[in-house]
């Protein structure tokens, strides 16, 4: 793809004086992180694939506040929900889809009460509900009899009990799902929940991302595929400290979809 | 004779129960120091969950061996329980087996009882192997030493006599049966049916009736007056779990796990700032007098809300949650289960400086760093794994993070990398120092 992707704004939309269906919560990691705005940009491609009408916020969009409110900052969490929910209210939004597990959780569970009230979905959800609707074609591909093993989030697992979505996609990639020995809603955490991402672990005898990182190498996978940036970050940096970088790869279930495709 | 038991009996059936009436208020008197928080929505809903969590055992059974054995224990419990009714009513009355009329149903019902009691017998010696001599990992944290081991073997230990005093007196009172003693026998033959007590017969083999029944009115005593002492040790023990069980599952969270409460005093004070019509010079409200601002956060007990102190009284100290923390497998402080152990440790003390001087002076002590570290609270990834874990429906997590909001807010004393990032949310929208303007540059790169 030599060509930039094309990313309408909802200030463009407006100018047009059109609503877009849904809107792409980009979320910072998506935004800033070099990794994860791979994953970013893997969602857009699936999202033209699926001729699907979006708009992201761009420079208008800010943090949820999820790292603040875990880590105790009710304040700075309250003031980022309430500009947020300004924007949001102020574009009639009422579809949100988010690639980020944490801005899933927030928008959805915790803008409520504070006045913003939307339809909420992770990726994973929406793109199954794509391929349900017939706009995405999702089987086989490059990743076909590959050994996968997908690693919850928790934030989309066990905070939001949705399990199934990213392994019904990842079943019609017609990869060899391998489950590890904690899976769902016993999965372990990769460790940067709860603002962990943006500190140094407490002293300990392991970073709870190597732990995780072998409980995944158990099912000696090809792929580690994850549903969360952050995740993302933490369980390859953990393949990295095992020297497995060569052999396997951590991949977002959307850019999955979008290599198996060639996209 | 006859009668003197009956007093004895029926004063010791008013002593422990008024003693745990005097317990189960101070327990709820401990409760109410904390805030109030309403629970009282969707009571479908809620008492459908305690009927599938609490009275269905549905999470206990998620680990297959201790989840069966406890559920014999507990159906063995209960069920054994309705013995204590006949109990309490010879004891009054100086009658025997006063049920027996139910004829056949009461053989079932004996019956039944005794083979409970074997397997309830046979569960607790498991679980006495299992914390004893197997190392299994949660078993074995560093907040189990010392009372808290003590207190589960303790149980253990209680459950075992009760359990053998129960079948020593079926099996005394058969023989007594057997041999046509006065006040057992009855013509209309053998009242009760014995299977597994019946094993126990050749010991008692060739002892007069007088023994006999010395030993039958010993097990008959010591059996009640146990279940006596038993239902008063609760309340200094972790086992309070077996009544509170039921209202910490009712009064649990029913939204999505992932959901964490939205403090309205702050969301007062950011209306206000947000609010393009506020008067930035008016006068503050007037304060009752006496009145302190509220605090955000908790930093002790009287900050956490009173479904928060229920969790700490129901909290059994089973260690899943602990099992299951990603901080805790990996070496970290942070012990789930030690975080509610605290708290009920706190608000105990809390409790006994009430019982002695009539309300609450300070100690000099509080939750946090007396209890509590803030090394075990920020090791905290808040991913539910321990709010999953329980069996019971205690929110650990929630603990955590409300003394998080009090170090943060009122403290200012966030871990340094974390007070960055959030200085970054401030002022540029994002965890990391990148300006917001350049959200979308991700779209024009390849």
């Amino acid at each position: 793809m030599a060509e930039a992707l094309k990313v309408p704004t909802m200030a463009e939309y407006m100018a047009e004086g059109k609503k877009p269906e849904v809107l792409f919560w980009v979320g910072c990691a998506g935004s800033f992180d070099d990794r994860a705005k791979k994953i970013t940009k893997a969602f857009v491609k699936l999202l033209h694939e699926a001729g699907v009408d979006f708009a992201v916020l761009g420079t208008e969009e800010s943090c949820t506040g999820d790292p603040a409110k875990r880590s105790g900052n009710e304040f700075l969490f309250q003031m980022q929900a309430a500009t947020n929910i300004e924007v949001l209210n102020g574009y009639e939004i009422e579809k949100v889809v988010t690639a980020c597990p944490h801005c899933f959780n927030t928008i959805k569970n915790e803008y409520p009460a504070l006045g913003g009230n939307y339809e909420v979905m992770h990726h994973t959800q929406f793109l199954k509900s794509l391929l349900n609707e017939g706009k995405l074609k999702v089987e086989g591909g490059k990743f076909k009899g590959k050994r996968i093993t997908f690693h919850d989030p928790c934030y989309l697992g066990r905070a939001n009990g949705e399990y199934e979505a990213p392994r019904d996609l990842l079943r019609k990639l017609e990869v060899e799902l391998v489950e590890m020995r904690k899976c769902k809603s016993n999965g372990l955490c990769c460790g940067a929940g709860g603002g962990q991402m943006f500190k140094e672990p407490e002293p300990g005898n392991k970073d709870v991302n190597i732990e995780r990182t072998e409980q995944a190498m158990e099912v000696k996978p090809e792929v580690i595929a994850a549903g969360c940036p952050f995740c993302n970050t933490m369980m390859t940096d953990g393949v990295k400290d095992k020297n497995k970088e060569d052999s396997v790869e951590v991949m977002d279930v959307a850019e999955l979809i979008a290599n198996a495709h060639d996209l | 004779m006859q009668i003197i038991a009956q007093v004895l009996f029926l004063v010791a059936l008013v002593a422990g129960i008024g003693f745990f009436i005097r317990n189960i208020r101070r327990l709820v008197r401990n409760i109410k120091l904390g805030r109030e928080v309403d629970r009282t929505d969707n009571n479908g809903e809620r008492f459908a969950k305690m009927a599938r969590i609490a009275f269905g055992q549905s999470k206990m059974v998620k680990k297959p061996v201790s989840g069966f054995l406890h559920v014999i224990v507990y159906v063995g419990f209960v069920i054994i329980n309705i013995e204590v009714l006949e109990i309490i009513i010879d004891g009054l009355f100086g009658t025997h087996r006063i049920l027996s009329f139910m004829g056949g149903f009461y053989d079932v019902l004996i019956a039944s009882f005794e083979v409970l009691a074997l397997l309830v017998l046979i569960g607790v010696i498991v679980f006495w192997i299992r914390r004893n001599v197997l190392n299994i990992y949660r078993f074995l944290s560093r907040e189990l030493k010392g009372w808290p081991k003590n207190d589960a073997n303790y149980i253990l230990y209680f459950e075992m006599v009760l359990m053998i005093l129960f079948l020593v007196m079926n099996a005394t009172d058969y023989q007594l049966q057997l041999n046509g003693a006065p006040h057992y026998a009855s013509e209309a033959g053998i009242t009760g049916a014995f299977p597994i007590s019946q094993f126990l017969l050749p010991i008692f083999d060739g002892m007069s009736n007088a023994t006999l029944i010395i030993i039958e009115r010993a097990a008959w005593w010591l059996h009640i007056l146990g279940i006596l002492f038993f239902l008063n040790y609760l309340y200094y023990s972790k086992h309070l779990h077996i009544l509170l069980a039921f209202p910490n599952v009712y009064f649990s969270k029913l939204r999505p796990q992932g959901e964490m409460n939205n403090l309205q005093s702050v969301t007062d004070e950011v209306k206000l700032m947000m609010d393009p019509d506020a008067d930035p010079f008016a006068a503050p409200p007037e304060e009752e007098e006496g009145a302190e601002p509220e605090k955000f956060g908790a930093s002790d007990v009287f900050d956490l809300n009173q479904v928060q102190l229920l969790n700490s009284y129901t909290c059994t100290e089973c260690g899943r949650c602990t099992a299951e923390c990603p901080a805790n497998q990996t070496g970290k402080k942070l012990s789930p289960r030690k975080i509610m152990m605290d708290t009920r440790d706190r608000v105990e003390e809390v409790g006994e400086i009430i019982n002695k001087k009539g309300k609450y002076e300070d100690n000099g002590k509080q939750l946090l760093d007396d209890f509590i570290l803030r090394e075990e609270l920020w090791a905290c990834t808040t991913c539910n794994a321990c709010v999953e874990a329980c069996p019971v429906g205690i929110d650990p997590l929630s603990i955590i993070l409300d003394m998080r909001r009090y170090l943060v807010m009122e403290e200012s004393a966030a871990p340094n990398e974390l007070a960055i990032a959030m200085t970054n949310i401030e002022n540029n929208g994002a965890p990391w120092p990148y300006n917001q303007q350049d959200r979308l540059n991700w779209a024009k790169e390849n």
